[in-house]
């Protein structure tokens, strides 16, 4: 084939040659079509700039349509390199005027700029915007910079180089020793020391060894995997053949999650790239190594996410998890030795290579190093992807960078580390995040979502939801998660009805006990969490329901009520027509409009439709 | 039934029962959902008991064993969208399309479903309909949304 790189020289001089006449000043256009743009309708952007540069003569500077750039509260994302003028909020009809203005012009489009929420000020340069200043992005960063389907763009950043170092510059026990002196601790959940895994899995007997990458980020709430996967494939790919190296493995597999097509899509486009051009395949870069990559879809279970029912499930299974003392490193996929981790677990592998571990290790605490992504959603103001190093607290996380609570409302907790994580209460906000801090807290690192919440959020409803989750996620091997968990559901559901007793908190205490120690999977050991931690922290708020049959945040259907502000109420009608229960009656124009509370379902749709807020909540 | 496009999707995988989950995937792509007799020409086909592949087409979220609606909305139930008002928008397609998560609508235009996190958590509320996200959703929007797309 035309494009195979058949050694070391051959990608060294590739890479000179894409970026040979490449001069630093050039410019150039990034537009995001990531996930959270590509909702606002990016690609419809992407498309017009195309067109309306070659409209007007400048059809020559180079547009790429990137992965995430992060910010997606902003979406859709334009920027303008190299000086990085940072257009958000882009729309098709902003085109001809960021054109004609800013890329023939140099005249900056100030009403596409982001505002410093402090001064007041426009903000033109992307280094300058608070949500970005704090953040240390060194594995999303690239994102910005290719474009996720060429392969060429990533070897032109210096792609693949990291694997063939460890190639032909170490050996594989270095390579391991390598990772071992980064720390580099798994993204996906537990925090386990990746070199560990890739150590004992080495030692171990067993033909052929096998490599997989686990996309299968199934904890809601959580996109770092999905932006990696979607934004930069190749850099897995590369720490997967740098971790296939180590151990002495030619089979690969990437488990994709159902929900997430497009990552399937540019998966698949970066395999068959990489297996083009000889990054994949037999006698790699004229080397004796050989690997090669499979893809496997995930078929929509949670459980799936958890490493041993991961392997059942490429094995055409149901996706069960086995007992943990058979260790996955000796026997994994198909009973041979295996090593798994996540996608941004990969994704910092050749990070470590590149700038060695001894630089690695400046970043982060001490037992927890590099950075990590953060998926910052929920009551915030700047939602997006963050990746900061280990140690920052959360307050820097969601005040500087994630610019506060939406509109000026209080804090009340954040909640991390997924289904399996805890909530966090104010006056935890100074906690310096790193995989232990937030264990001994209550919560854990989990995959990295972060969900903020605020006053309007009911702490019994927030571990009622994560409850109803995992019971209906339970795959129901082990009888005290399959039937603690829909227990734990009953009472949180009497709880919230109204009907709660005194006996109940400790009911739930003595329940959570049981899951912790009769479960085999991380899904039911650590699915008390969420329920302890909100008891531990907002003990108060159980109390309301249960002793004064109240929700404090009026989110508990059974403990609220509806009413109509007759004061405030137009005679609009709008809510009488999307009434689902014929619940309201009233003449339009006139302010005889009621709430029938004997019809009432409580489903809450007349109090969002309502433009004049004269539905109350009671 | 047109069996042939399943001797494809057999030879494709190499009647590899390993392959099972995959194989049922690509049925689901084909018919929209997994209809009984090809079910049981996959389990003739690869020598697997029956009760086996229904345990697999049970198990997995992706699988339907009944017929799915010309629009599949699927109302996501993530925690980002549960914090932001999720449940209100469920609430309000099930009034507006008088079914439950699960079912279609008696007309076959719509189906109805709930999923865990598409990974949009930025821009929540959200749906997905036929493969399109629709973000920050409302109960105004959403029903603004509904009688759009029932109408193509």
């Amino acid at each position: 084939m035309a494009n195979t790189i058949k050694s070391w020289a051959d990608l060294k001089s590739l890479e000179t040659k894409l970026n040979k006449g490449k001069d630093p000043k050039q410019r150039w256009i990034a537009v995001c079509i990531g996930p959270g743009c590509r909702v606002y309708g990016c690609l419809e952007v992407y498309e017009a700039l195309k067109q309306e540069m070659q409209k007007q003569g400048v059809g020559q500077i180079p547009v790429k349509g990137t992965g995430c750039h992060g910010f997606c509260e902003r979406g859709t994302l334009l920027v303008i390199y190299p000086e990085g003028i940072f257009y958000s909020r882009v729309k098709v009809d902003d085109i001809p005027e960021i054109v004609e203005q800013t890329i023939k012009n140099n005249q900056i489009v100030e009403r596409l700029c982001c505002v410093d929420p402090k001064t007041n000020q426009k903000i033109v340069y992307e280094k300058d915007i608070p949500f970005y200043k704090y953040q240390k992005k060194l594995i999303t960063g690239n994102n910005r910079k290719i474009d996720p389907t060429s392969i060429e763009d990533y070897i032109a950043i210096g792609g693949y180089s990291a694997f063939a170092k460890s190639l032909f510059e170490m050996t594989p026990d270095q390579v391991i020793s390598e990772v071992k002196t980064a720390g580099l601790r798994g993204r996906g959940g537990g925090g386990f020391a990746a070199a560990r895994k890739w150590e004992s899995s080495r030692k171990a007997q067993g033909d052929p060894k096998y490599i997989i990458c686990n996309a299968d980020e199934g904890d809601p709430g959580a996109f770092m995997d999905r932006s990696i996967m979607e934004g930069n494939p190749h850099s897995v790919i590369e720490g997967m053949l740098i971790g296939a190296y180590a151990v002495g493995s030619s089979n690969g597999y990437v488990y994709i999650r159902h929900e997430y097509p497009l990552a399937l899509q540019y998966a698949t486009i970066a395999i068959n790239q990489a297996r083009e051009y000889g990054l994949l395949g037999e006698n790699i870069l004229g080397s004796d190594f050989s690997f090669d990559i499979k893809i496997s879809r995930g078929g929509g279970a949670f459980v799936a996410g958890e490493s041993s029912a991961l392997m059942q499930s490429i094995e055409g299974r149901v996706a069960e998890p086995r007992a943990k003392y058979v260790h996955m490193a000796e026997h994994g996929l198909y009973n041979k030795p295996t090593v798994l981790n996540n996608v941004e677990t990969w994704a910092n592998v050749p990070l470590i290579i590149n700038m060695g571990s001894k630089e690695y290790t400046k970043i982060g605490t001490e037992n927890s190093k590099g950075t990590k992504i953060f998926s910052l959603v929920g009551k915030i103001n700047n939602t997006g992807l963050v990746e900061v190093p280990m140690g920052v607290t959360l307050r820097q996380i969601i005040y500087d960078i994630g610019g506060g609570i939406k509109q000026g409302k209080k804090f009340k907790a954040v909640q991390t580390g997924g289904p399996s994580g805890g909530v966090l209460p104010a006056d935890k906000l100074d906690l310096a995040v790193d995989f232990d801090r937030l264990t001994e807290a209550g919560s854990m690192m989990g995959s990295g979502g972060m969900i903020v919440m605020d006053e309007d959020n009911c702490m019994v409803d927030v571990a009622k939801y994560f409850i109803t989750f995992l019971q209906e996620e339970s795959c129901g091997k082990c009888v005290p998660c399959r039937e603690g968990l829909k227990r734990m559901l009953e009472i949180l559901n009497k709880i919230t009805d109204g009907k709660g007793e005194e006996s109940d908190m400790q009911t739930l205490d003595d329940l959570s006990d049981l899951l912790a120690d009769g479960s085999l999977c991380g899904l039911g050991n650590t699915a008390q969490n969420p329920v302890l931690s909100t008891i531990k922290y907002f003990r108060n708020e159980y109390e309301a329901h249960i002793r004064d049959k109240k929700c404090p945040a009026k989110v508990c259907k059974a403990l609220i009520k509806f009413q109509i502000n007759k004061e405030k109420c137009t005679g609009c009608n709008l809510c009488l027509k999307n009434c689902p229960s014929n619940a309201i009656t009233g003449q339009p124009k006139q302010k005889t409009y009621e709430i029938h509370q004997n019809k009432c379902v409580k489903c809450g749709i007349c109090y969002d439709v309502c433009k004049f807020d004269a539905v109350i909540k009671e | 039934m047109d069996l042939t496009k399943v001797d494809k999707i057999l030879e494709h995988h190499k009647n590899d029962r390993a392959m099972l989950v995959a194989i049922l995937q690509d049925v689901q792509d084909e018919f929209r959902y997994l209809p009984k007799e090809v079910l049981n020409y996959v389990s003739q086909k690869l020598e697997i008991p029956i009760p086996e592949i229904y345990n697999v087409a049970t198990f997995y979220k992706a699988f339907s064993l009944k017929p799915q609606g010309k629009h599949i909305c699927s109302v996501c139930m993530g925690t980002a969208c549960h914090v932001r008002g999720a449940p209100v928008i469920l609430e309000t397609m099930k009034s507006h399309l008088k079914i439950e998560p699960g079912q279609t609508t008696p007309d076959n235009k719509f189906t109805l479903k709930t999923v865990n996190c598409v990974g949009a958590c930025a821009v929540g509320p959200v749906a997905d309909i036929d493969g399109v996200q629709y973000d920050n959703l409302t109960a105004r929007n959403a029903i603004t949304l509904l009688k759009k797309i029932g109408k193509e």
